[in-house]
């Protein structure tokens, strides 16, 4: 103060009006000790009861896989924590590495060449990939599957009206759950933009012809765009094979806590097409060399279609992103290695196989809705035990069991039916103690 | 010289590392009976969708993967790391206690669809650290749910279209309002939310130009995007003015809270006559930015607009916290579920720490600070402030480096460059727009009066280098763990590799 020779701070304030001088402290608590702090949010957040109090049955695009010590471990390393975006490469080669690597990863479970260092999550992802379909094709709609999770739906139309993209729904069979080909002829036209699906569905199961919805609609000059949960990319196909132009997906299950929901990790990748990566969303991370071309380095690259260069005219508005949970999920995807990620694959399936088998030994039960073969999710219909599936999980939570999404409310073609997920942290003894717990709870009305 | 040397390690891209086989992490493994009873997986997997050809993912042992990522962090520089003036971007110190909170089982095992009786804490916290943000910004309501400030401007400018939808105007009403000297983020948020974009120029003293907004301005205007203090660092005077000038034709005004570090319980935006408000909780709130994110933004809105609010909304009955989807008016979502909930926790725990008197003394501080750079920087051979000199800035200044690049040939990006080389962070280089050569500097509130000499005294001794021997300026960075890097190269399509796959094959077809 003495050196700007001023009496009081006050007086760095003057230009702020008078009347606009906050005369009242803040309503706020009064500051506490980092003790007290403690005891005080631990003691808000004993009132939750969490995966670890109780087996968890719930998915639905944010889903519980163990996060390897290793992960959490790095994350909070903290000058990768505490750092920027990579503006200065020159002092940030350590996070420009780890997002390359993220990248790259990401481009090998894809099939893909070409990956962003990510989206806020799948839901704004979707909405980002139809938006970027629209400026490659110069079309303005987009076909989306009847069954994708409503969060990803409505998110999709919030991104979509300002650009007047129209969102229209393709039916599903009612057999399998999977996209009704003949409706998606009937529907794609020469303003389709693109053509989305999920693999695996929302519902859980398999889109075993999205090699045919591809080549629909690759046929009308339409891109075609693939929402994946990458953890099953070690032993399902990659979208590649079935001629996917753009890959999206969550990557909150590579090495990502579920927290509540978020941070999440939207994930996108595309093919090296020069007009898809043009008009790609979000920050990317490319290879290069010292200008003197003696050793390789990291930088951002194509900043040009970013909004602190491009401003309005940029593809997307995008800049803090979420980072640190792509680092996450490239340390993951290095612990695990390709066969890890096959047996995580293989143990989701096959425990969600044995749920699927266990479930519907009980009368009244009917698991999974649709036949079709299916991940680590699938549906179960109440509606022969005449019971509510919320009554049933009220229920089933005095047991100290948490069920699956009431999706009752989603679908009410489909009766009263909960969507289950089932994955690597999940033993016998939980699956057992689920189909116990559910037999106790339908037998007492 | 300096004697910083930040760590240069060889490190190979992890796809270079590893042996076929090798492993640092197992699955859990399926219990037999599991096995026995299921069959043979591959059974379950329909031979069309089966993948034939594994990922070509890195295989390595744990020690080797934590060896190469603890590397890498040692080849980045964060807060911990030291002094990080990046203008605009409150690269303040993040208190450990806060992680130590986030990464709690209590708020990582949470599911966002357990019933509402197992989440009745997270839904407290959450409610009442969304009431203190309303309080801090004026505002009558804030939701959580945007996860960047960019993401809460994209919700702050589809909630104006909400409104004038409502009010049948959204035809005419298709322009938004920027500053020359406004974010990148709000022109591109403007154009995302499907309005025009349209610039007014600053004025002689930095503020925006009110004759020239006057003109901007007409039954067009569906709002003006500002932030204030503005990016100069300088307080806009003229706050009542402009508010009028927007409102009076039908408008709505848009705070952008990059700068809100400047003013907390000073003044509030929604006084000043702000009806739409962000919060980048990753600056303002001392959450770490992890490298680009995860961070968390916010959004206050005024009583008016609240209804348009994207659910779900947090309810409180008197007695259990509930999520209210029952909105019609609504904007629909923005993302899923509620919020970048563990950047959320770390905000809650520092308001707790700091209460009102805590959070007022950031604001004068980190004000307090920025002036005292301002005048220790103004000082010094070929920099200069442009705009008003006599008015004190708020919590950032920005100087002119075109002095020094006239006479030396050294620019600003230059300066940002040798400072790496003294390991202290780059200021914020070429922003705001309207500064030639600029360097804009936030010292924040965290460091102390030591720090800020340094600081002082290192862009003096680079001035210094500049005018007796500028190559060595021009030659900066040499001490961190690469030279300048060929930026062109990585966008070039004959040479751009955005993944190791691209990489070895352009390898490959180069002569």
């Amino acid at each position: 103060m003495q050196a700007l020779g001023i009496q009081s701070i006050d007086e760095l304030y003057k230009d702020v009006p008078e009347k606009f001088r906050l005369k009242h402290k803040l309503n706020l608590p009064k500051g506490l000790s980092e003790f007290e702090v403690k005891k005080h949010v631990e003691e808000i957040l004993s009132r939750n009861k969490t995966a670890t109090n109780m087996p968890i049955f719930l998915g639905a695009g944010c889903w519980p896989h163990y996060v390897p010590a290793v992960v959490e471990n790095i994350v909070l390393r903290s000058e990768l924590l505490t750092s920027y975006t990579p503006y200065q490469p020159e002092i940030s080669q350590g996070m420009l590495q780890a997002l390359f690597e993220y990248q790259s990863m990401v481009c090998e479970l894809t099939g893909m060449e070409v990956a962003n260092c990510s989206l806020y999550d799948w839901a704004s992802a979707v909405g980002e990939a139809a938006r970027m379909a629209s400026r490659v094709t110069k079309r303005a709609e987009v076909l989306v599957p009847k069954i994708i999770h409503p969060e990803r739906d409505v998110t999709l139309q919030t991104y979509a009206e300002p650009a007047e993209i129209q969102v229209k729904h393709v039916d599903y069979d009612k057999e399998t759950g999977r996209l009704d080909i003949e409706d998606l002829k009937t529907k794609i036209s020469e303003k389709t933009a693109a053509v989305y699906v999920e693999n695996p569905a929302y519902l859980g199961f398999l889109e075993t012809e999205a090699d045919e919805a591809a080549q629909i609609a690759h046929d009308k000059g339409a891109l075609f765009i693939t929402g994946v949960d990458p953890v099953s990319l070690g032993v399902l196909k990659p979208p590649s094979e079935y001629d996917a132009d753009i890959v999206i997906g969550e990557g909150q299950p590579l090495g990502n806590a579920m927290n509540f929901g978020g941070p999440l990790l939207g994930v996108l990748a595309c093919h090296d097409d020069v007009e898809l990566i043009r008009q790609m969303p979000g920050r990317t991370i490319g290879i290069t060399t010292t200008l003197d071309g003696s050793s390789k380095g990291f930088c951002m690259a194509l900043q040009t279609r970013e909004q602190h260069i491009r401003r309005e005219k940029a593809t997307s508005n995008i800049c803090t992103n979420e980072a640190l949970c792509a680092v996450a999920a490239a340390v993951y995807l290095a612990l695990l290695g390709s066969q890890g990620l096959k047996d995580l694959g293989e143990a989701c399936m096959i425990k969600a196989r044995y749920a699927i088998q266990m479930l519907s030994k009980i009368e009244g039960l009917k698991a999974p809705v649709f036949d079709s073969p299916h991940f680590k999710e699938f549906t179960v219909n109440f509606d022969e035990t005449g019971r509510s599936v919320q009554n049933v999980h009220e229920n089933m939570l005095l047991y100290g069991v948490h069920g699956g999404k009431d999706i009752t409310k989603e679908f009410p073609e489909l009766g009263e039916t909960a969507l289950y997920c089932v994955t690597e942290v999940h033993s016998k003894h939980d699956i057992d103690r689920l189909v116990t717990v559910l037999e106790d709870v339908l037998e007492k009305r | 010289m300096s004697t910083f040397r930040q760590a240069r390690w060889d490190e190979p891209v992890i796809f270079e590392l590893g042996r076929p086989n090798r492993r640092g992490f197992v699955i859990p493994a399926v219990e037999e009976e599991i096995k026995q009873i299921v069959g043979d997986v591959h059974l379950i997997i329909p031979e069309k969708m089966k993948r034939k050809n594994p990922p070509k993912l890195p295989e390595l042992s744990e020690v080797e993967v934590t060896c190469h990522f603890t590397r890498l962090s040692q080849m980045n520089y964060g807060v911990d790391s030291g002094f990080y003036p990046l203008g605009s971007c409150t690269m303040k110190y993040n208190p450990k206690i806060n992680d130590t909170l986030a990464a709690s089982p209590l708020v990582a095992g949470l599911h966002p669809y357990q019933q509402e009786q197992t989440t009745q804490g997270i839904l407290e916290l959450l409610h009442i650290l969304s009431k203190w943000l309303a309080e801090i910004t004026g505002t009558y309501e804030v939701c959580l749910q945007p996860a960047a400030g960019a993401h809460g401007e994209l919700l702050g400018v589809l909630l104006m279209r909400a409104y004038h939808k409502k009010n049948d105007e959204i035809a005419e009403r298709n322009e938004i309002i920027v500053p020359d000297s406004a974010h990148g983020t709000n022109p591109a948020s403007a154009s995302m939310g499907g309005f025009n974009v349209v610039v007014v120029p600053s004025d002689d003293t930095g503020c925006i130009d009110i004759e020239a907004l006057k003109s901007a301005v007409s039954e067009r205007t569906a709002g003006l995007m500002l932030t204030n203090p503005n990016t100069l660092g300088i307080f806009e005077k003229n706050i009542e003015e402009i508010a009028k000038i927007i409102h009076d034709v039908g408008g709505l005004l848009y705070y952008d809270g990059a700068n809100l570090n400047a003013i907390l319980g000073k003044t509030r935006p929604s006084d000043m006559g702000f009806d739409i408000v962000h919060i980048n909780i990753h600056k303002t709130f001392g959450t770490p930015h992890g490298g680009g994110g995860p961070g968390a933004g916010p959004l206050g809105v005024s009583k008016v607009l609240e209804k348009f609010l994207p659910v779900p909304r947090i309810g409180f009955d008197g007695k259990h916290y509930f999520f209210d989807y029952d909105k019609p008016d609504s904007v629909g979502k923005i993302r899923s579920f509620y919020g970048n909930v563990a950047v959320l926790v770390r905000a809650y725990a520092y308001l707790l720490s700091l209460g009102a008197e805590g959070l007022r003394e950031v604001a004068e501080v980190s004000v307090l600070n920025a002036n005292y750079i301002a005048k220790k920087l103004s000082k010094i051979r070929g920099l200069e402030l442009p705009y008003d000199k006599q008015r004190h800035r708020k919590h950032e200044c920005v100087f002119s480096a075109k002095p020094m690049t006239k006479e030396t040939g050294v620019r600003a990006l230059n300066v940002s460059k040798r400072l790496l080389d003294y390991g202290i962070h780059a200021p914020t280089t070429y922003f705001p727009l309207i500064v030639e050569e600029a360097l804009m500097i936030e010292p924040t509130e965290s460091f102390g009066k030591e720090e800020l000499d340094k600081f002082a005294e290192t862009i003096k001794k680079i001035s210094e280098e500049a005018y007796s021997n500028p190559q060595l300026v021009l030659n900066a960075p040499q001490n961190t763990s690469c030279t300048r890097l060929d930026e062109v190269k990585a966008s070039h399509p004959k040479t751009m590799a955005l993944s190791w796959k691209m990489y070895l094959k352009k390898q490959t077809s180069l002569p």
